[in-house]
């Protein structure tokens, strides 16, 4: 039996009479790549929320690696090991690709630098700018993107975008990492090089992974196993094979009247 | 990384080929008393618009309130630096640093004070948060016997005397390179990367585990030191140091130099701080008696212009030959790098309406008519 990264206890959270999550239960061990799927407006995205701290839930708790992080702040959450990406691409726009990666470094013990030390310029500045620096270009040379690294991030074609994306949530290292629909909006040959990277990261980093997602080809294609929402609740869980093939799980996708 | 450093030392070039002209007219006789508090003022302006720049153009919160800062140091610095004339202290400038120090260490607590509902407010509500804030605290000082009361605080054994050497702008433009420094600095670190990253996208900022209450509050106390410093230099130009002048329009003056420099251009902030300055006073100077009620009208055509100029659609192409920032432009040429990308190249997908289109073929896990194909949803041996 393999350990547990991720463990959800009866998560929940309505907003007034809506009950966006309901007694969502995850387990998802070390090293899992897993899948989260369900209809339009199913809460997955609200799950993310959930787990990073921007919706705290009215009900339920969660545990990373054994540790309770329900209630904590997002900043609190991301330096304890969940990172994430967007549905909605959220780069920082303005700034270059490799001011992005530095930026989700910021928060590293590694790179503590107090203000003071910058403003006057001391060598502890000049110090933890080189390593911000150096670590957050080979970052970008794993991840394919260093020829453009001084290219504004808003200028990025879109596959980039979503893999600057990952490759800034990486730079936080995580030992959980979220991913809200990577493959939205790619065509055919994006989405199969996204594959390639997600389960590289996840083999090279050890990475545990939940993702949400659309594509049933790419769910099919690298997740062992999802767990399928439908109205906030939980419909059908296990290998992603016979889930997918369940039943249940078919109407849900398709309405009844199929 | 060339182009940075033109860039940086454009900033310090504008603020020290100012204190070489004054320095050179003080040395040749040729400053009147009135053009060296012209400088003085420039000298101030620039640390209130840079600073204030540090919260509107950097973090992105707009605050109404900066002159409120500048009135806590003004008042504070400048009793202070009374008090230490009067216990004997007759050197003006360890006295000057001395106050300025605490007058804007007494205007930081007030940036943190006020930094605080910036946590939770935002845009509009912020803006009516700090305009308050303003008006409070120049009242509050107003009500104060020790501070003078309303006929103001007298600061008359401050005043520097032109004849005298060094002379206060001198003192007051080495504060402001002091100070350009240490805001190019912050901005120019992790902490400037962090702070740019909250106003570009707080929402991921903070899931990139950015401290943004910090960073927020950090902002604030930074910016209320600096106005805290400038009002302890205004309490040494001006006697009484009167609480009406700190009024909701001085704030709104020092926010059209930010704006009409360029939200986070610390060398536009520098250029339109001695601009508008300089037609302050020049308007001040030449309009006497009635017309000096011209004085906002006038005031007010001129920025209108201005605006007109630097905004209008059918300005375009002039803007673009002949703008301070074409100008800048030109230094940056080279560095190519920025938009090297075709943006024709590659259309931007919204995510939503692509997916709709996924959706009625690719989710119904057994159907055949896939946009990938003849791969099924459960087909494992159909990813590579
Ligand atoms: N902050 C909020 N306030 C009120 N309702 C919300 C809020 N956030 C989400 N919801 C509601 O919760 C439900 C689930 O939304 P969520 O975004 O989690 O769906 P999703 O499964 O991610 O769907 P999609 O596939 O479209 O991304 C929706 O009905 C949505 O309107
Ligand atoms: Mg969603």
């Amino acid at each position: 039996m393999s350990e547990v990264m991720l463990r959800t206890e009866n998560l929940g959270i309505s907003f007034g009479g809506l009950k966006a999550a309901q007694d969502v239960n995850l387990t998802i061990n070390k090293g899992d790549l897993y899948g989260l799927i369900g209809p339009n407006g199913a809460g997955k995205t609200t799950v993310f929320n959930l787990l990073t701290g921007v919706y705290q839930p009215t009900t339920g708790k969660f545990f990373l690696d054994g540790e309770e992080l329900t209630g904590k702040k997002q900043e609190i959450i991301n330096r304890k090991g969940i990172a994430r990406t967007f549905q909605n691409i959220r780069l920082f726009n303005n700034m270059t690709v490799i001011s992005n990666v530095m930026v989700a470094l910021n928060n590293l013990p590694e790179y503590k630098c107090s203000p003071f030390a910058s403003m006057f310029r001391l060598p502890k500045h000049f110090e933890t700018e080189k390593k911000m620096r150096d670590r957050a270009k080979e970052l970008l040379d794993i991840f394919g993107l260093k020829e453009e690294r001084n290219t504004l991030a808003c200028n990025l074609p879109y596959g980039k975008q979503r893999k600057l994306e990952i490759a800034r949530a990486m730079a936080t290292n995580p030992k959980l990492l979220l991913l809200d629909e990577p493959a939205a909006g790619m065509n055919p040959n994006e989405t199969a090089e996204l594959m390639n990277t997600i389960r590289f990261v996840r083999d090279n980093f050890d990475m545990t992974i939940l993702l949400i997602e659309h594509d049933m080809k790419l769910v099919g294609g690298i997740c062992e196993k999802v767990t399928v929402l439908n109205f906030g609740q939980e419909l059908a869980k296990g290998n992603t094979a016979e889930v997918l093939n369940d039943p249940r799980v078919i109407t849900a996708y398709i309405g009844e009247d199929e | 990384m060339k182009n940075f450093k033109i860039k940086h030392f454009i900033n310090y070039a504008l603020v020290g080929a100012l204190l070489i002209f004054g320095v050179i007219m003080h040395f040749t006789g040729s400053l009147r008393p009135s053009t060296a508090q012209l400088f003085a003022q420039i000298g101030y302006g620039i640390i209130l618009a840079v600073s204030l720049n540090l919260v509107v153009g950097f973090l992105g919160e707009l605050s109404l309130g900066h002159a409120g800062f500048m009135c806590v140091g003004a008042y504070i610095g400048g009793l202070f630096a009374v008090m230490l004339k009067q216990s004997g202290l007759d050197m003006k400038l360890p006295v000057l640093i001395i106050a300025m120090i605490v007058g804007g260490l007494f205007a930081a607590l007030f940036g943190f004070i006020i930094g605080l509902p910036s946590l939770r407010l935002k845009g509009d509500y912020l803006a009516i948060v700090t305009l308050a804030f303003g008006e409070i605290v120049r009242n509050i000082f107003m009500n104060q016997k020790v501070f003078g009361g309303a006929k103001g605080l007298t600061t008359g054994s401050l005043i520097y005397d032109t004849r005298q050497s060094p002379t206060l702008f001198i003192v007051v433009f080495i504060v402001a390179i002091i100070m350009l420094a240490l805001v190019q600095n912050l901005v120019r670190s992790k902490h400037g990367r962090a702070i740019t990253a909250i106003r570009d996208n707080e929402i991921a900022a903070k899931a990139m585990g950015i401290n943004v209450t910090f960073y927020k509050l950090f902002v604030f106390i930074v910016a209320a030191f600096f106005a805290g410093c400038a009002g302890v230099i205004y309490a040494h130009t001006t006697t009484p140091v009167l609480y009406s002048f700190f009024s909701y329009n001085y704030s709104i003056e020092i926010l059209v130099m930010v704006v009409l420099g360029g939200m986070g251009s610390i060398t536009g902030s520098i250029i339109s701080a001695v601009f508008i300055t300089a037609i302050n006073f020049m308007l001040q100077s030449q309009l006497s008696g009635d017309l000096a009620s011209l004085k906002n009208v006038v005031y007010a055509v001129i920025l209108v212009i201005v605006v007109i100029f630097s905004n209008a659609p059918a300005l375009k192409s002039f803007r673009e030959r002949y703008s301070i920032s074409a100008f800048f432009e030109r230094f940056r040429k080279h560095d190519a790098s920025k938009r090297r990308d075709d943006e024709a190249k590659w259309a931007r997908v919204p995510s939503k309406i692509k997916m709709d289109a996924l959706l009625s073929t690719d989710m119904a896990p057994d159907s055949d008519a896939s946009i990938h194909g003849d791969i099924s949803a459960n087909d494992k041996g159909g990813s590579k």
